[in-house]
C-alpha cells in the first residue's frame, strides 16, 4: 500500500509539472518561432517577454463556448479529446526523471512508451469521424496513413540504442551512457539519431510531415469543428506528446541526466536535453514547407523504413560480436 | 487546341463514392473569397468547378458613375494588391480616348511606380504562396514574414511617395498628381539594394531545399498550347515558353527606354512560375534604378495638379489600354460618349483570365497540390470579381 500511494503521489506531481511544462514549451516555441522570423512574439501579456502568456491562453479556452457540430456522433466526438490526451500523458510514465525520480521505472520502460504513444491515433481518428466534417475525415484518414507508416522506422530507430545498451530499461540505458553518450556512439549513434528525429517530426505531426493539421488545405484538419476546453485538451496531448518524444530523445541518445556537476543537477540537465531536442525539432518545423501525403509515404516505406531496418540489423550485428553495452 | 470548362480526370480509384468537398469561399488558402468544388477519390481531386463572384461590387458600373478625375483612386481597388498597376491601366486609357500628351517625367515616374509595385506584389505572392504550401504554423509562415518585412519597406517608400500605404491614386489624366519629394530617390536605391540582396537569401533557402523542390517541381504544368488557348497572361504565360510581356510587345509609358530581360521558362510548372517572377524582381529592380538614373527634369502633369477639380472632356469614341501587371495583362476599355463620366467601362482582370486556367490543370492532383497551384497562379479577387 506504501508503494501505491507513492508512486499515486508521483503520478499526481509529474501530471501536474508536465501539463505546467507543456503550457511553458507552447511559450518557448513561440518565442523561438519570433526570433526565426525577425518578430517579437507574445510580449504583452506579462511584460517583458509574455510570461503570462500561456496562463491567458488556458484560461481563454477554458472560457470559450463548446460548440458541438449538430451532425456530430456526439459519443465519439465529446470522447476523442480524451481518448487522445491519455496516451499523451501516460508516456511519462516510464520516463525516469534521475536515478528513482519517477512513476514507474519498468524493465520494459522503452517498450510502454512506444506501445502506448502510437495509441494516440485512436483519439485521433475517432476526432476526425466524429466531428462529420470532410476536412476532419481526410485529416483522419491521413493520420492513421502516416502514424502507421512513421511508427515502425520511429521504433527501430529507437532500438538501436536499446540494443548497444542491451536493456529495455530506461534508467539502464542512461547508465550505459555513462562513458559516451549514443549520439556520439560512432556511426550507429548518429545514424539513429538523425532517424529518430525524422520520425519524430513525423510521428508529432510537424512541418514538414504535419499533413494531418495541414492549415492551408485541411483548415485544421481533425480538430477543426473543436473548440473551448476539448480543443485545449487536444493541444494539450500534442504538445505532451511531443515533449515526451523529446525526453525519451534525450534519454535513449544525449545521455539522460548524465551531465557535469552534483547528482541533484541532473533533472535539470535531463530537462535542458530534453528542450534542445525540442528546439532542434522546432527548428526544422518553421524552416521547412509541408511535403504531400505520397511523399510522406514514399519517404517513409522507400527509405526511412528499409534504411532504419538495416540500421537495426547491423547494431545488432556489432553487438553481437562486441558485446552490449560496450 | 479545343480544351473543355470542365475536366474529369479517371484515376482508377477502386472505391465506390467520390467525395465532393468545398473549398472555399472561407478558406484559409483561398487567397481572398474563391471556392473550388473539388470532386475527391480518396486524396485525388478528378474534377473541381471554381465558383468566383463573391466579391463582386459593381466596379465597372461605378465607373460609369464617376467622372474621369474621380475613377483613378478607385480603380486602385480592383486589385488592391498592385494597386498601382490598375491605376495606370484606367488613366492610359483616358488618355487614348482624348489626346492628352504625358510629360516625359511623369512617365519616368509611372514606371518608377510600377516597378516598385511589381516588386511589392511579388513580395506578397512568395510569401502568402510558401504560406500555402508551408502552412501558417511551419516553414511557409517564415517566408511569408520575411517577404512582408520586405513589402513594408516599399509601402513605406508609397506612403512617402503619395501619404497611403495600400490605395494610392498616384496617377491621373495627363500625368502623376505628386512629385518626388526630397531624398526619396536615395531612400529608393537603398531599399531595392536590400530587397535584391534578400532575394538571393530566400532562393538560396527554397532552392536549397528538396522539400520545397518536391512540392513545386513537375506539379500544375500549363502546357504551351493550354496558355495560349486559356489566354493567360502575366508570368504564367512566360513560364509555358511564351515570351510574351507587353511592357516589350507593346511599350507603354516609356518603356522603350530601359534594358530589361523578359524572362521565359519552358516547364510550365509551378517551379518554373516561381523562377520567372524571380527574375523579375531582379529585372524590375534593375527597371528602377534605370528610371532613377534618367529621371528627366520637367513637369508631372499637362493638366492642373491634384486641387483641380476641373472636369476632363473627352470626345466621343472608344478606347482599349492595356499594361503589364505584376499578375499579367491589366486592360481597360472604355466607352465615351463625350460627357465628364465614361460610357461604359470594363475591366480584363489579368487574375480573372488566369484563374481560368485551374479546372484545366488541378484534376489529378493531390488536394494539397490544390492550394499550391492556386498559389502560383496568384489570384487576387478584387480584380477578379470587381
Amino acid at each position: 500500500m506504501p508503494l501505491l500511494a507513492w508512486h499515486a503521489l508521483m503520478a499526481f506531481i509529474v501530471l501536474n509539472a508536465i501539463l505546467g511544462l507543456v503550457a511553458y514549451v507552447t511559450l518557448l516555441e513561440r518565442k523561438f518561432a519570433a526570433r526565426m522570423q525577425s518578430r517579437i512574439g507574445p510580449y504583452y501579456v506579462g511584460r517583458p517577454h509574455g510570461w503570462l502568456q500561456p496562463i491567458a491562453d488556458a484560461l481563454k479556452l477554458m472560457l470559450k463556448e463548446d460548440v458541438v457540430p449538430t451532425a456530430a456522433d456526439r459519443g465519439v466526438y465529446n470522447l476523442a479529446p480524451i481518448v487522445f490526451l491519455v496516451p499523451c500523458i501516460l508516456i511519462y510514465a516510464t520516463i525516469p526523471f534521475a536515478p528513482d525520480l519517477g512513476v514507474a521505472d519498468l524493465n520494459i520502460g522503452v517498450l510502454f512508451f512506444l506501445a502506448v504513444s502510437s495509441l494516440e491515433i485512436v483519439g485521433l481518428f475517432m476526432g476526425g469521424w466524429g466531428s462529420n466534417n470532410k476536412y476532419a475525415l481526410l485529416s483522419a484518414m491521413r493520420a492513421v496513413n502516416q502514424i502507421i507508416s512513421y511508427d515502425l522506422p520511429f521504433i527501430f530507430a529507437a532500438l538501436v540504442p536499446v540494443l548497444l545498451a542491451g536493456s529495455l530499461q530506461m534508467s539502464t540505458i542512461v547508465a550505459a551512457q555513462q562513458g559516451l553518450w549514443f549520439v556520439a556512439y560512432p556511426v550507429f549513434g548518429q545514424l539513429a539519431f538523425v532517424a529518430f528525429v525524422v520520425a519524430t517530426l513525423a510521428a508529432e505531426n510537424r512541418v514538414p510531415f504535419d499533413i494531418l493539421e495541414a492549415e492551408s488545405e485541411l483548415v485544421a484538419g481533425f480538430r477543426v469543428e473543436y473548440s473551448g476546453m476539448k480543443f485545449a485538451l487536444i493541444q494539450l496531448g500534442e504538445y505532451a506528446h511531443m515533449l515526451g518524444t523529446s525526453f525519451l530523445g534525450a534519454l535513449l541518445f544525449l545521455g539522460g541526466w548524465l551531465g557535469p556537476g552534483p547528482a541533484w543537477l541532473g533533472p535539470l540537465w535531463f530537462l535542458l536535453k530534453a528542450v534542445l531536442v525540442f528546439l532542434l525539432v522546432t527548428w526544422v518545423r518553421w524552416s521547412f514547407v509541408r511535403i504531400r501525403v505520397d511523399q510522406i509515404l514514399a519517404i517513409s516505406w522507400k527509405v526511412l523504413l528499409p534504411a532504419s531496418i538495416l540500421l537495426l540489423f547491423a547494431t545488432g550485428l556489432w553487438v553481437a560480436t562486441r558485446g552490449a553495452g560496450a | 487546341m479545343a480544351v473543355d470548362a470542365r475536366q474529369i480526370v479517371e484515376i482508377g480509384y477502386g472505391g465506390s463514392e467520390r467525395l465532393t468537398m468545398n473549398m472555399g469561399p472561407q478558406h484559409p488558402s483561398a487567397h481572398g473569397v474563391f471556392r473550388a468544388v473539388l470532386t475527391l477519390e480518396g486524396e485525388t481531386v478528378v474534377a473541381v468547378d471554381a465558383v468566383i463572384g463573391y466579391l463582386h461590387r459593381c466596379h465597372e458600373k461605378l465607373g460609369e458613375t464617376l467622372t474621369y478625375v474621380q475613377y483613378p483612386s478607385i480603380a486602385s481597388k480592383t486589385d488592391y494588391v498592385a494597386a498601382m498597376t490598375s491605376e495606370l491601366a484606367y488613366v492610359s486609357a483616358v488618355e487614348k480616348l482624348g489626346t492628352f500628351e504625358v510629360p516625359k517625367r511623369a512617365q519616368y515616374l509611372r514606371v518608377i511606380a510600377a516597378e516598385l509595385q511589381r516588386v511589392a506584389s511579388h513580395c506578397l505572392w512568395l510569401g502568402t504562396w510558401c504560406m500555402d504550401m508551408g502552412g501558417a504554423l511551419g516553414g511557409g509562415a517564415t517566408v511569408f514574414l520575411y517577404c512582408i518585412r520586405e513589402r513594408e519597406l516599399i509601402l513605406d517608400r508609397f506612403e512617402e511617395l503619395t501619404g497611403a500605404r495600400l490605395l494610392y491614386g498616384f496617377h491621373q489624366v495627363g500625368g502623376t498628381r505628386y512629385d518626388v519629394p526630397a531624398g526619396w530617390d536615395a531612400k529608393v536605391r537603398e531599399t531595392v539594394g536590400v530587397i535584391e540582396q534578400r532575394i538571393d537569401e530566400y532562393e538560396a533557402m527554397l532552392e536549397g531545399n528538396p522539400f520545397f523542390l518536391a512540392r513545386a517541381r513537375g506539379v500544375g504544368v500549363i502546357s504551351r498550347a493550354l496558355a495560349e488557348e486559356v489566354g493567360v497572361s502575366g508570368p504564367l504565360i512566360r513560364g509555358s515558353g511564351v515570351s510574351y510581356d507587353i511592357r516589350r510587345a507593346e511599350p507603354y509609358s516609356s518603356y522603350q527606354d530601359f534594358d530589361f530581360r523578359v524572362p521565359v521558362e519552358t516547364a510550365g510548372d509551378c517551379y518554373a512560375r516561381y523562377r520567372v517572377r524571380m527574375v523579375e524582381f531582379r529585372e524590375s529592380i534593375k527597371i528602377v534604378r534605370q528610371a532613377l538614373d534618367g529621371l528627366p527634369a520637367g513637369p508631372i502633369s499637362s493638366r492642373p495638379g491634384v486641387k483641380s477639380v476641373g472636369q476632363i472632356r473627352v470626345p466621343k469614341g472608344e478606347a482599349y489600354a492595356r499594361i503589364e501587371g505584376a499578375r499579367g495583362e491589366v486592360g481597360c476599355y472604355l466607352v465615351s460618349d463625350g460627357g465628364p463620366k465614361p460610357y461604359r467601362m470594363k475591366w480584363r482582370g489579368a487574375s480573372f483570365s488566369n484563374l481560368a486556367v485551374l479546372p484545366h490543370i488541378i484534376p489529378g492532383h493531390k488536394v494539397a497540390d490544390v492550394v499550391a497551384i492556386m498559389g502560383s497562379v496568384d489570384p487576387v479577387f478584387g480584380e477578379v470579381d470587381r
